[in-house]
């Protein structure tokens, strides 16, 4: 697969470092492949808009930067109102929490995707584990990386008392997408 | 050589910011002491040290400025640890008069600066690479100094190691000139096992008590320790001293300390650089960088190659001492040096300097806040190279 470039956004606490970090880690830890994830370091806060800038390729990467969105997710209107004329109308894929966002009628071949992911986590009676639904939607959705190795990300990133609750959370995402 | 301490050494692969990694370089390395106060974008290194130096045996100390943070290392090298100290551009400019003590006392540290954007405070959380001359020029008086610019979270663990090698071997202060960008990405760092990693043992003196001379040298320059509270005489003072330690007020003395403060690294300036050259066998252009700035080049002279350009990428590892001849005997050889910074021009006097005419030198200056754009680099290739 060539250098896909993903862009992860909404508000602080919701986990949008941690969705890059995992996403990073399950290509280069996992399966195989390199990725380099940054992210923009402003005077951002719980409930402030935040976003984690995420690069896979099969080689190693040089420019570490996004020139063109190829996976947009988006989990904040505002977040989804800064960042989705980057997103490449040539085959671009957008991943959107369906109770936050609310896309316009996009340009070009950009395929869209929502999730109710805030309200499947309520229904694991967690809501912080809002990302980690989007986590397994998205690995569904986009193939970024294999299955067995975004799992694996999430089960070495989170609290060990945690690890099965975001495993539901990833599967129930993953498993939404294929329905 | 020594081996690092597998109890030290956190084998394995791991996804890690530039800071973080710096933090595991440090530990390979057997660092059991840092002194630092907590400035964006480098407090993740120290945060980290704190939160692991307990399990591995050692000391932080989060001290009341880095003024203090700087002295506290340079105190606890002497009592016999390997320490390192961690801060960003304003730090850096307070610890400058005792960078330049730790030159003098010939001690061996590591001081390690996220450089973000300056003057003054600056821009906290964002990029710049604008403290490379302060790094070389910082702190009055005549020395020379090690300085390393890793270009990635890799990097970041071994050049850490590096550095603090470097200390050992030279005994002075060692550098790591991160930067914002590479302190804040998270990359895949493949940490060995630690009896593949080997490390520089500090230059412990065999002379008995009584026959040890603290400054005393051979051939290399380069004094032998004692720690204090081993039982040899100790005094070491930052006024200007003889071989017994002592203060000497006096040309002469002062004439024989300063050619040895510097020349001890001058002299050994092909066997400390570190360099990575990339198709310069027929380049008409040379883009010479450090740090992230050498990642957005590549992504340029990449570029710039498939539109058939001739030419080479350079990057610097070890930025100080500055490769003179290295760039010298490249100036014979090409056209132009496109020299992209993170600054207005620094590192790019010491190009010009030894291309002395013989070669273009063009600078690329960019603020800060961010890195360059890979299009304004690709553009300055071709304007040289037609």
């Amino acid at each position: 697969m060539p250098r896909r470039e993903i862009r992860i956004t909404g508000y602080g606490g919701q986990g949008i470092i941690l969705t890059g970090y995992i996403f990073g880690k399950a290509a280069a830890i996992f399966d195989d492949r390199y990725s380099t994830m940054t992210q923009s370091f402003g005077p951002e806060a719980r409930g402030s808009a935040c976003a984690s800038a995420l690069v896979v390729d099969e080689e190693v990467i040089a420019y570490p930067y996004l020139r063109q969105t190829d996976v947009l997710i988006a989990l904040s209107r505002e977040g989804y109102e800064k960042y989705i004329d980057e997103l490449n109308q040539d085959g671009g894929i957008l991943i959107y929490d369906q109770d936050m966002v609310e896309p316009q009628e996009l340009k070009g071949t950009i395929k869209m995707y929502g999730v109710p992911a805030a309200r499947l986590a309520e229904e694991l009676g967690k809501r912080i584990v809002q990302n980690i639904v989007v986590v397994g939607f998205a690995t569904a959705a986009t193939q970024l990386v294999a299955k067995d190795a975004a799992r694996k990300a999430v089960e070495s990133s989170v609290p060990e008392a945690l690890i099965d609750l975001n495993l539901q959370a990833f599967e129930k995402g993953y498993e939404y997408f294929d329905n | 050589m020594a081996r690092a301490d597998p109890g030290h050494v956190l084998t394995g692969s791991h996804y890690l910011d530039g800071d973080h990694a710096c933090t595991e370089g440090a530990l390979s390395a057997g660092c059991n002491f840092i002194a630092g106060y907590p400035i964006t974008p480098s407090t993740e290194v120290v945060e980290r040290f704190a939160r692991r130096i307990p399990t591995v045996g050692g000391t932080f100390i989060q001290m009341e400025d880095e003024i203090a943070s700087i002295t506290a290392i340079l105190g606890a090298a002497w009592g016999g640890a390997k320490v390192m100290t961690v801060t960003s551009g304003p730090g850096f400019s307070l610890m400058m008069e005792n960078i330049g003590l730790g030159a003098m006392l010939e001690t061996p540290c590591v001081i390690v600066n996220v450089q973000r954007g300056g003057p003054s405070t600056g821009l906290p959380t964002m990029v710049g690479q604008a403290d490379i001359m302060q790094a070389r020029w910082g702190s009055h008086g005549d020395y020379e100094i090690i300085a390393l610019a890793p270009q990635s979270p890799q990097e970041a663990y071994t050049l850490t190691i590096e550095a603090f090698n470097l200390a050992e071997k030279y005994r002075t202060p060692v550098m790591v000139m991160l930067d914002e960008c590479i302190g804040h990405m998270t990359e895949k760092v493949v940490i060995p096992e630690a009896d593949s990693i080997e490390l520089t043992e500090r230059r412990k003196t065999d002379k008995p008590p009584g026959e040890y001379l603290p400054f005393a040298v051979g051939e290399d320059m380069i004094p032998d320790m004692a720690h204090a509270g081993e039982g040899h005489r100790y005094h070491i003072t930052s006024l200007t001293h003889d071989e017994q330690g002592y203060p000497v007020m006096s040309a002469e003395v002062q004439d024989k300390l300063v050619r040895r403060l510097c020349d001890k690294i001058r002299n050994n300036t092909d066997e400390i650089v570190m360099l990575e050259e990339d198709g310069l066998d027929d380049a008409d252009v040379v883009v010479l960088s450090y740090g992230i700035t050498s990642r957005v080049a590549r992504a340029a002279v990449d570029d710039a190659r498939e539109k058939g350009l001739k030419v080479g990428r350079l990057r610097l590892l070890t930025v100080w001492p500055f490769p003179e001849r290295y760039i010298r005997e490249l100036a014979e050889r090409v056209k132009a040096f496109v020299v992209p910074e993170i600054n207005y021009g620094q590192l790019v006097l010491e190009v010009e300097r030894c291309a002395a005419g013989r070669a273009q030198t063009i600078l690329l200056p960019h603020m800060g806040g961010d890195v360059h754009d890979p299009a304004v680099i690709l553009q300055a290739i071709e304007e040289a190279a037609s």
